[in-house]
């Protein structure tokens, strides 16, 4: 398709939601106020890792205003895992915590009441009695004996398929290190991260006279947030009624499904609107954070420059619970070679379990922490060789037609052109064997598809 | 003590979604007799501009005007299901999603046009300016509002619609890790020119200067944005935020943006940005998802660039100033 034929693709349209937003008239959850609203605050654990002996409401139903709380056995299906929906599994995650509590912030009980302030009074007073047992914070440490085992399937790491990790293999890695002139070694570590959204996470759940329920929330996904909220609340998928799709904020904080289940479920048993929205300090202690990672590199590589064999040892911190940390795992196994052609390839990517506040989906999901060490290991090679950053990228850079490390052939490469107009950027001067270089150089490359060009626009 | 500086790049790619359990998205387009097209969705607008950019692929494929159709999102009830607005999946899958349905409903759309100017569906053309007409005689041409009225009162037809993206669970070979999990790849390369004060530990990013390929851009304005938007939330995931600083230990967590530290005005460095464009075989127009990369591609940047500047092997991020002063005791320790 010529470009002078497109009308309004590759036009600046002007946002159309934007003056809206900018003005303050954009409508979010927190907008949204009905006349019966009730609030929800949660009760949460204070510890780490312990067991929970008993809870007490006397206190909080004696606060004014205060209309119920919730338990997890007031939870038609307690128990639940979000990526249920693309069949990964066991259940592990209780929407409310039964016998243990497994992170410092988990969900015990619910507490609703007329006001905001008196939510947040009954909650206070609500009693629980708590054992503490010892915990784990090190995803290395979490996987030695005599750990606190956190699963009941008995480890600290998820199963994938038979395995303990996810493993990718290609090559003959120890061929691959057997031809290296050097081997370079490295350990990464990227530290969690919250997304920071400004919209809280939220929503409210509103009974209707037809029998279903209403939820307006801030979620990215919304099938995928009213799905699991069906499946944990044991009612048929059309009873619910999701709207939203304005988001304050999202960068894959917005996908776990916490909030939705409880406020639905206290809107059925009250026949109120039922109102759960994070505050700030929620949003930091206990959302998901993206995932911390430990990444052990050891890299074989030629005079030349080639990476000619990687192995990695991932560690991803799960924190307590699943959430979308399995799935980033698999992921980040499938990218931590980076944009490289490397022939020789093994990776054991675990996904750990720790007392800490579970982690989840974040931009980039599993492909930032990938890139972060990939980029960070290229720099310290050219170091040890004495190569220019631009050019040991342009030597190990995949073309079109290469085969990944997942076994899959490249299609839609572009790295060496991205590199060499930042080189121009740059001024940095590249010899004319790197500047003779394309994405399309493979023999059993695809045709290289026309480029857009900038002065076609208007 | 000094002010060194340093710089660094990365070159990344980024993977257009993430197909392991099935990923579809649908979208359902009619027109209403006041000449709109209304598109039927279920995704979520996380502020990134996607319902400006999927009306555009929308209006290109009906060859109607970018005013003539209407985005309507955000409800179950009446939006077809979509995965969700994550993986940098949802311009791609909604976008093809809705050329599928904008073909079909095209197709009725000229025919309509056909019977009015009396010649046959194959000879109409759109203008893209709100007409129908006959390929070669411009002057025989229908407004859209003429032809909604004319489709709905006397030919008793809807313009209408049906479009999905699906992409079936392939699945993964436990053993070797063999999978299909993505449709297109974006790429970058981004350099970082960074000051560190050896005194104090603190790092500020002079420069940061950008060049993606991110097959065809919808909306270069939006594309400039998220490049923006995403370099100073790459700077501050490489310098200032945390929320467990002493990680593994979770003591200390942050509990507000008084003690979670984000990059203010003041951190943002200059900025050169250059995009390039080579359309991609599956994507709607040629699209290549690139949302989330944007934030990706500057950390490794601003570390190796930290590393340059300092000769330290700095491996963590964020790099706050207390690990630049860990990093260069190390150093001197080891001299």
């Amino acid at each position: 398709m010529s470009d002078q034929a497109l009308n309004t693709v590759g036009k600046s349209e002007l946002r159309r939601d934007g003056l809206s937003h900018v003005t303050g008239k954009t409508q979010y959850v927190d907008d949204i106020q009905f006349p019966d609203m009730l609030y929800l605050k949660m009760v949460r654990s204070p510890l780490h890792h312990a067991r929970i002996l008993g809870i007490d409401f006397s206190e909080a139903e004696k606060v004014p205003g205060f209309v119920r709380a919730f338990t997890y056995k007031d939870v038609p299906k307690n128990l639940y895992t979000i990526l249920c929906l693309i069949g990964v599994g066991p259940d592990e995650e209780p929407v409310l915590a039964e016998k243990e509590v497994l992170y410092k912030g988990e969900q015990i009980a619910a507490v609703v009441a007329q006001s905001e302030e008196a939510a947040i009074e009954a909650a206070a007073r609500v009693k629980v009695d708590l054992e503490e047992l010892p915990a784990v914070f090190d995803v290395e440490e979490a996987l030695k004996p005599g750990a606190p085992i956190l699963k009941p399937w008995g480890t600290n790491y998820f199963v994938y398929e038979g395995h303990h990790c996810r493993r990718v293999r290609y090559g003959n890695i120890e061929q691959g290190f057997a031809q290296a002139d050097y081997i370079v070694e490295g350990c990464y570590e990227p530290k969690p991260i919250e997304h920071a959204p400004l919209e809280t996470t939220g929503c409210i759940a509103k009974p209707e006279a037809n029998g279903r329920i209403t939820v307006y929330t801030n979620t990215q996904a919304l099938y995928f947030s009213m799905d699991n909220t069906a499946l944990i609340l044991n009612v048929p998928f059309n009873k619910l009624h999701f709207v939203g799709g304005t988001v304050g904020g999202g960068f894959g904080g917005k996908v776990d499904v916490i909030v939705e289940p409880i406020a639905a479920l206290a809107a059925m048993h009250t026949g109120h609107p039922v109102k759960y929205l994070y505050t700030r300090e929620e949003e930091f202690h206990v959302s998901s954070t993206r995932v911390a990672y430990r990444i052990y590199f050891k890299d074989g590589v030629s005079k030349d420059g080639h990476i000619v064999a990687r192995q990695v040892t991932s560690y991803a911190d799960s924190g307590a619970y699943n959430r979308h940390t399995p799935y980033a795992v698999t992921k980040h196994a499938a990218n931590i070679s980076g944009p490289y052609d490397i022939p020789n390839v093994h990776i054991d990517a675990h996904c750990v379990y720790t007392n800490r506040v579970p982690t989840s989906a974040m931009r980039g999901f599993g492909v930032t922490s990938a890139s972060f060490a990939t980029e960070l290991q290229i720099d310290k090679i050219a170091r040890k060789l004495g190569m220019d950053p631009f050019e040991i990228r342009l030597i190990n850079a995949y073309r079109n037609g290469d085969m990944r490390p997942y076994q899959k052939v490249v299609g839609d490469a572009t790295l060496v052109e991205v590199i060499q107009a930042a080189a121009g950027m740059a001024h940095h001067p590249l010899s004319e064997r790197f500047q003779a270089m394309n994405s399309w150089d493979r023999a059993n490359s695809p045709a290289r598809p026309e480029p857009v060009s900038a002065e076609k626009r208007s | 003590m000094a002010k060194l500086k340093g710089t660094g790049i990365s070159s990344v790619n980024y993977p257009t979604g993430m197909n392991l359990g099935g990923d579809p998205t649908q979208a359902l387009i009619h027109m209403t007799t006041t000449g709109t097209f209304v598109i039927s969705l279920a995704s979520c607008d996380l502020g990134q501009g996607l319902k400006t950019v999927l009306a555009q692929i929308g209006a290109e494929t009906l060859g109607v005007p970018f005013e003539n159709v209407l985005i309507d999102t955000g409800d179950t009830d009446t939006g077809p299901h979509c995965m969700g607005t994550f993986a940098s999946r949802t311009t791609h899958r909604a976008g093809n999603a809705i050329i599928m349905a904008a073909q079909e409903a095209r197709k009725t759309m000229l025919e309509i046009a056909a019977d009015e100017l009396e010649a046959r569906p194959e000879d109409m053309e759109t203008d893209g300016q709100g007409f129908v007409r006959v390929k070669g005689s411009p002057d025989r041409k229908i407004h859209l509002v003429n032809l909604a009225l004319a489709g709905h009162f006397k030919y008793g037809k809807t313009v209408a619609g049906r479009g999905i993206f699906f992409k079936p669970n392939l699945g993964i070979d436990p053993e070797t890790g063999k999978m299909d999990p993505d449709s297109t790849e974006a790429h970058a390369c981004v350099m970082a020119e960074v000051e560190v004060d050896t005194e104090t530990g603190e790092v500020k990013v002079l420069k940061l200067q950008s060049v993606y390929e991110i097959g065809r851009q919808v909306n270069p304005k939006l594309v400039e944005g998220q490049i923006k938007g995403g370099s100073v939330m790459g700077l501050g995931h490489a310098l200032y935020e945390s929320t467990e600083p002493y990680y593994p230990s979770p003591e200390h967590r942050p509990g507000g943006f008084f003690e979670y530290i984000l990059p203010l005005a003041p951190d943002v460095p200059e900025m050169e940005i250059r995009v390039l464009e080579y359309p991609s075989a599956d994507g709607p127009y040629g699209v290549k998802g690139f949302g989330e990369m944007t934030a990706n591609a500057p950390i490794p940047a601003i570390v190796n660039a930290i590393n340059n500047a300092l000769g330290t092997e700095i491996s963590t991020h964020p790099v706050t100033p207390e690990i630049v002063l860990q990093a260069l005791d190390a150093k001197q320790s080891k001299s």
